[in-house]
């Protein structure tokens, strides 16, 4: 097997022995189970005149709660995400456990990508794993699924791995701790920032705008989490925050349009650029 | 400085006199400032000699979460051996090393001395034709570090260059056909054993002499004068009755003549001494 699956091997085998993919589906799957109940409790919520809520409104009122959740799932994959990714490679080089593999014919560009191939096959697959079980159990409480699931998952899954690629790149210079804290509070500086852009199109301030615009650049966590939210919109929503103009569009929690595609080929050159960073770092740390 | 096929060759040197850093000069661990230096025919930092070489790192830690079989088989599978010798290779290097017993057990429940083993282990599959053993015996008992002089004597039997970094001198003594002592980064001195450790010191508990007798005495030899005892710290055996009848003939009289060998330590301190002056 070329070195880099041994190294993306060995990554998801570290996961799985340690414990941490047996603790996120006993969390995810507590949840689940807890989502499920809630979104039940809709169905049977009923107005002064003792009638249910008509299946319209269930569906509305399920989908902006499920976003909700959604963000608590892509929260839960971007700190995971990060945390593993920070200490990666600083703790296997602070430690020595890298040296006796890196005196093998093993090139470190091979130990960077084969570690951030390991671990996007599990940010991948917890996105995909914990979206499908969220959705059935929506869809088996109240009859709802939001309308591009597949584009939601892959919308999450990239979030994760942003932070992913962040962590990485920090792991092959800092410390696991401070590469992690850095990573994280980039993400929530990352969110906040697309709030203040959100604010800027709302009060048409075109400074405040830009912030979230090079936010989005610098890291596309918030660009991709927006990505998410429309895929989760139904049609009704998206109907209502367009007709609101730009004050519908001053929400973390809600997306009018869908990513621009220009917006999409720059995260896959940042994620592009993130791993020849890594690459390079690592290349020129001395170990 | 070279070092040939099959020897054993010893690095010798102060803490942060270099010689981690120069293993991992060799190993292309680190990349060099200036200078040049070839590993088995080939320019250091050439990815395929790394097959035929072993490193048991100073630094060792091996994956917790992986049994020692495991780590050794992904030793094999990063050399790369063929899968099929993977089963006789890691029989052997545990056995080698003293670990079949615990190859199923996770090497987070090993102790110290074992991890160090198994790293032992790690750096022998694949029958390397030179191997780099930084510090090998640091978190070994007795038994242990006999067994590793054994191993290394076994490794030069069969071929096998041996390159020893240590700062235990007696270790090195036993085991090694060169040696080469650094100090701030420079060699300072390089040889065989023989070549290094010419010369017994003699140890001679005398009164009676006074300060133009002693002066006298340095005809045989760099003096150490501490009073009653005198050590001559380079004389051959043969010229200790003429220097007993020369101390009687200045009017000393001597009490006790202890000749001693050299050891490396004497001659490592004498290096270091010197250097510093």
């Amino acid at each position: 097997m070329p070195p880099v699956f041994v190294f993306a091997r060995l990554t998801v085998q570290e996961s799985s022995r340690r414990r941490l993919l047996l603790a996120l589906v006993i969390l995810t799957l507590l949840v689940v189970g807890f989502s499920a109940w809630g979104f039940n409790k809709i169905t049977t919520v009923t107005r002064s005149d003792g009638s249910v809520l008509p299946p319209e409104q269930v569906a509305l009122i399920t989908s902006q709660l499920l976003i909700v959740v959604t963000f608590m799932y892509s929260g839960v994959l971007a700190l995971s995400a990060a945390v593993v990714a920070g200490p990666l490679i600083s703790s296997e080089v602070e430690s020595g456990l890298l040296l006796s593999m890196l005196a093998r014919p093993v090139r470190r560009s091979e130990v960077v990508i084969g570690k951030w191939l390991g671990l996007a096959v599990l940010v991948t697959l917890y996105a995909a794993g914990s979206a499908l079980l969220e959705l059935t159990a929506v869809n088996w409480a109240t009859g709802y699924l939001p309308p591009h699931p597949i584009e939601l998952v892959l919308y999450v899954a990239a979030e994760g791995l942003a932070l992913l690629s962040l962590g990485l790149v920090l792991s092959t210079r800092l410390s696991g701790i401070t590469g992690g804290v850095i990573a994280l509070v980039a993400w929530l500086i990352a969110w906040i920032a697309g709030v203040v852009g959100d604010i800027g199109m709302g009060l048409q301030n075109s400074a405040l705008q830009n912030v979230g615009t090079i936010s989005h650049l610098l890291l596309p966590t918030d660009g991709l989490w927006r990505g998410a939210v429309y895929a989760m919109e139904p049609d009704a929503i998206l109907a209502a925050l367009r007709a609101a103009g730009t004050a519908g569009r001053a929400n973390p929690f809600s997306a009018v349009d869908p990513p621009p595609t220009a917006f999409l080929a720059w995260v896959v050159v940042w994620f592009a650029l993130m791993l020849t960073l890594s690459i390079w770092s690592f290349r020129t740390r001395e170990i | 400085m070279t070092v040939p096929r099959g020897e054993i060759f010893g690095f010798l040197g102060p803490n942060g006199a270099g010689k981690t850093t120069s293993v991992k000069l060799l190993l292309g661990l680190l990349k060099p400032t200036s200078g040049e230096a070839w590993l088995l025919g080939e320019k250091i930092g050439d990815l395929e000699t790394r097959r035929r070489i072993g490193y048991l790192p100073e630094l060792f830690r091996y994956q917790g979460w992986l049994d020692a079989r495991e780590v050794l088989a992904l030793h094999c599978e990063l050399a790369p051996l063929p899968r099929s010798t993977w089963k006789d290779e890691i029989a052997t290097a545990l056995e080698t090393v003293g670990l079949s017993e615990r190859a199923d057990d996770r090497v987070s429940t090993f102790s110290k001395g074992m991890q160090q083993r198994l790293g032992l282990a790690a750096a022998l599959v694949g029958k390397p034709e030179l191997v780099f053993l930084d510090e090998p015996t640091s978190a070994l008992d007795p038994v242990g570090r006999h067994d590793v002089r054994e191993i290394i004597r076994g490794l030069s039997a069969r071929g096998t260059a041996v390159f020893l970094n240590s700062h235990l001198l007696s270790e090195v003594e036993q085991v090694c056909d060169r040696v080469a002592v650094v100090d701030h980064g420079r060699v300072i001195a390089s040889g065989t054993m023989d070549e290094l450790l010419s010369g017994t010191a003699v140890r001679v508990r005398v009164s009676g002499l006074d300060g133009a007798a002693r002066t006298k005495l340095s005809a045989f030899g760099p003096l150490d004068d501490e009073g009653d005892q005198l050590t001559f710290s380079k004389l051959d055996i043969e010229r200790v009755p003429e220097l007993v009848s020369t101390i009687v003939s200045l009017g000393g009289r001597v009490y006790e003549v202890a000749p001693r060998h050299q050891t490396l330590e004497d001659r490592f301190l004498q290096l270091l001494e010197a250097e510093e002056k």
